[in-house]
């Protein structure tokens, strides 16, 4: 065995990567109930690739055909319902474990230099998801589906001069029909996977380069023992690794717990219109988006058309998402953690989640003038948290943050 | 924030309730009941499958309600040869146009995009109405197109209006209460548990796979229970010497 093993290192660096990245991968031992939801990002992606190679197998990418063979799966393929329900609870909580996975970097400055580039990877890894997941709901060719996508690519067609052409372009027709459908299908089953998989390497190799944050936000490389290891490290393998089992576990409870006992989530994860196979002539009374798109759905609503344009309101949603790039320089307070920063910036963060989840809540009901207004002053909020982070963070009242990881 | 977090699962039921505004009755819905389930298979059959399709049902999954392939040969198929076949219906697409307004909807999912307790009060809710092409209207479902199909059950109901008047001063109809005048073979009580097996079997026909899944999901979160306590002691054994 031993001699099988020197041969493939002489070949391939299998001992070394298993060094680098599992058992001599020190990670700070203070880790907390945030930090599941990293290996918990990588175990729903997993589960997506595989269940959707199984509905590919019977799904027909074609408008004549496409609701029928979802039926099809859901009565006539062997547990073919589950591999659906798998998938559509899969989406979902994808974008869960996703925005608890960004708001664990959010308090405790994993953004922080000198990790900049793991979370501009993960930034990119959220636009590419958002498409992922906008390009696979068209696929069950429901009314939602249909409108849904009408709606979102008709946000192109707002952008100055090239807005018509650019939205004809997407669509690949005048309408929404059977080319879109087929090119949607193409990007959704290879070619946004493939860019997502890259991505993902790419943020695991740049954590792994500098190191993970901690719930203090102090680098355990500074103080290091007499072998050379972080003080304040242990080996990701075993420690970490049955660490995530356990948290893979309760993960898997709810998980499954929606699958078989709640798979439309109260019309959230599967939204009851999309019950309704798609029709070109009738428009539902109530288009919204699916729940993880409802903030910037809300903040696209709330901005008022300019000169008939609603481009003003399109790139306010675009800026919105793309943002979050620009959080590591934004940030100019002296600690990452929140365990140590001050009144401010708790309080800044506070507003944040009540204007993103007031957003969310807004873009699934429908429009009213006070709504509206409602959405309005949050998203300013939501706009104000970022641009005015340089001031509150550098102006705050921080603690002085240990020399160690605390327990 | 936990609040709000419960706030906004709530909100779909909350965009729903306000949208609708028509009050619905509860369907009673049991999939566990297969004499139920069959007495609306039978009802469905015989009124609904003349004009509405089930075209991602098949005949024979009705042996999960506990009919033997030969009953379901001998009592339901009679728009189809064998009963492998998914429930079609002969009527053309354009025909179904030129008569309805619009050709009636398939009814295989009905309840996953109504909800059984909206089919269970719509087809309660029909009333003659004379400015309708089918005489009939639908106090959930306005200018409906459809024809109340069950009549010679229930019966035919009139309304009977009240003048109101509103800020405006405009004088409008309300519909006070329903008139029986010309009863059907079934007492209400007996049409509203007709109803009920009706919609208790769309139901079941909108997802015949949930009873096992219900099943499959106990036996799935039991062992996921099992393994969180093997998880829990191989983590804390790991972890014991951690400091």
């Amino acid at each position: 065995m031993q001699k099988l093993l020197n041969w493939v290192d002489e070949r391939f660096p299998l001992t070394a990567s298993y060094k680098a990245h599992l058992s001599e991968y020190f990670a700070p031992k203070n880790f907390n109930f945030w930090y599941f939801f990293g290996s918990l990002a990588l175990l729903v992606l997993v589960i997506q690739i595989v269940s959707g190679i199984f509905l590919t197998m019977h799904y027909k990418p074609d408008a004549a055909l496409a609701f029928a063979s979802v039926e099809y799966i859901m009565r006539d393929v062997d547990y073919g319902w589950l591999i659906r329900y798998i998938h559509s609870t899969g989406a979902s909580m994808f974008f869960v474990v996703v925005y608890l996975h960004m708001f664990r970097g959010l308090i405790y400055g994993s953004y922080r230099q000198p990790r900049e580039l793991i979370w501009i990877f993960g930034v990119i890894i959220y636009l590419v998801l958002m498409g992922e997941a906008f390009m696979g709901y068209l696929l069950p060719w429901g009314q939602m589906s249909y409108w849904g996508a009408q709606v979102i690519i008709n946000l192109f067609a707002a952008v100055p001069f090239i807005g018509n052409e650019l939205s004809e372009w997407i669509r690949g027709d005048y309408v929404i029909g059977d080319a879109t459908l087929n090119r949607f299908f193409a990007f959704h089953v290879i070619a946004l996977p493939l860019v997502l998989l890259g991505l993902v390497v790419a943020h695991l190799v740049a954590l792994h380069e500098v190191g993970s944050n901690n719930p203090d936000g102090v680098e355990i490389k500074k103080l290091k023992g007499a072998d050379g290891h972080p003080l304040d490290g242990i080996p990701f393998h075993p420690y970490y690794t049955v660490k995530d089992i356990l948290g893979t576990v309760v993960f898997l409870i709810v998980f499954t717990a929606i699958v078989f006992f709640a798979p439309e989530m109260g019309g959230y994860f599967l939204e009851y219109n999309n019950f309704v196979p798609a029709d070109s002539l009738k428009t539902p009374a109530h288009i919204a988006p699916v729940w993880y798109f409802t903030p910037y759905y809300a903040i696209l609503r709330a901005i008022p058309p300019i000169f008939g344009s609603q481009f003003p309101g399109v790139a306010a949603m675009g800026i919105a998402v793309l943002i979050f790039f620009a959080l590591p320089w934004l940030d100019k307070s002296p600690v990452k953690s929140i365990r140590y920063r001050g009144p401010k910036f708790k309080i800044a963060l506070t507003l944040f989640v009540i204007a993103f989840i007031g957003l969310g809540i807004l873009g699934v009901l429908p429009a009213t003038p006070l709504y509206t207004l409602i959405s309005q002053i949050l998203s300013v909020v939501y706009f104000a948290f970022f641009l005015l982070m340089p001031w509150y963070t550098k102006n705050d009242t921080t603690k002085p943050v240990p020399e160690r990881v605390t327990q | 924030m936990k609040k709000l977090f419960f706030l906004l699962l709530a909100a779909p039921t909350l965009a729903f309730a306000s949208g609708a505004g028509i009050h619905l009755d509860t369907a009673p819905v049991n999939l566990n009941d297969q004499g139920s389930l069959q007495r609306g298979a039978r009802v469905f059959v015989n009124y609904c499958l003349n004009c509405h399709s089930a075209g991602y049902m098949r005949y024979n999954r009705m042996q999960d309600i506990g009919l033997s392939e030969a009953q379901i040969k001998e009592n339901l198929l009679y728009a189809a040869d064998k009963p492998g076949e998914t429930m079609a219906v002969a009527m053309r697409t354009k025909d179904a146009k030129d008569w309805f307004g619009a050709p009636p909807p398939d009814l295989s999912v009905i309840t996953r995009s109504r909800g059984a307790d909206w089919v269970y009060t719509y087809l309660r809710s029909f009333y003659r109405d004379d400015s309708r092409p089918t005489g009939w209207n639908n106090t959930v479902f306005d200018k409906v197109g459809m024809p109340h199909v069950m009549q010679e059950l229930q019966g035919q109901l009139a309304p009977v209006y009240r003048t109101e008047k509103t800020e405006d001063g405009k004088e409008h109809h309300v519909i006070e209460r329903f008139e029986l005048v010309k009863p059907g073979k079934l007492t209400q009580a007996e049409y509203d548990a007709l109803v009920g097996d009706l919609t208790n079997y769309l139901s079941w026909m909108g997802e015949p796979a949930k009873g096992d899944r219900m099943q499959i999901g106990l036996v799935v979160l039991l062992f996921l229970s099992v393994f969180y306590v093997v998880a829990f002691y191989l983590k804390k054994e790991f972890w014991k010497d951690v400091h």
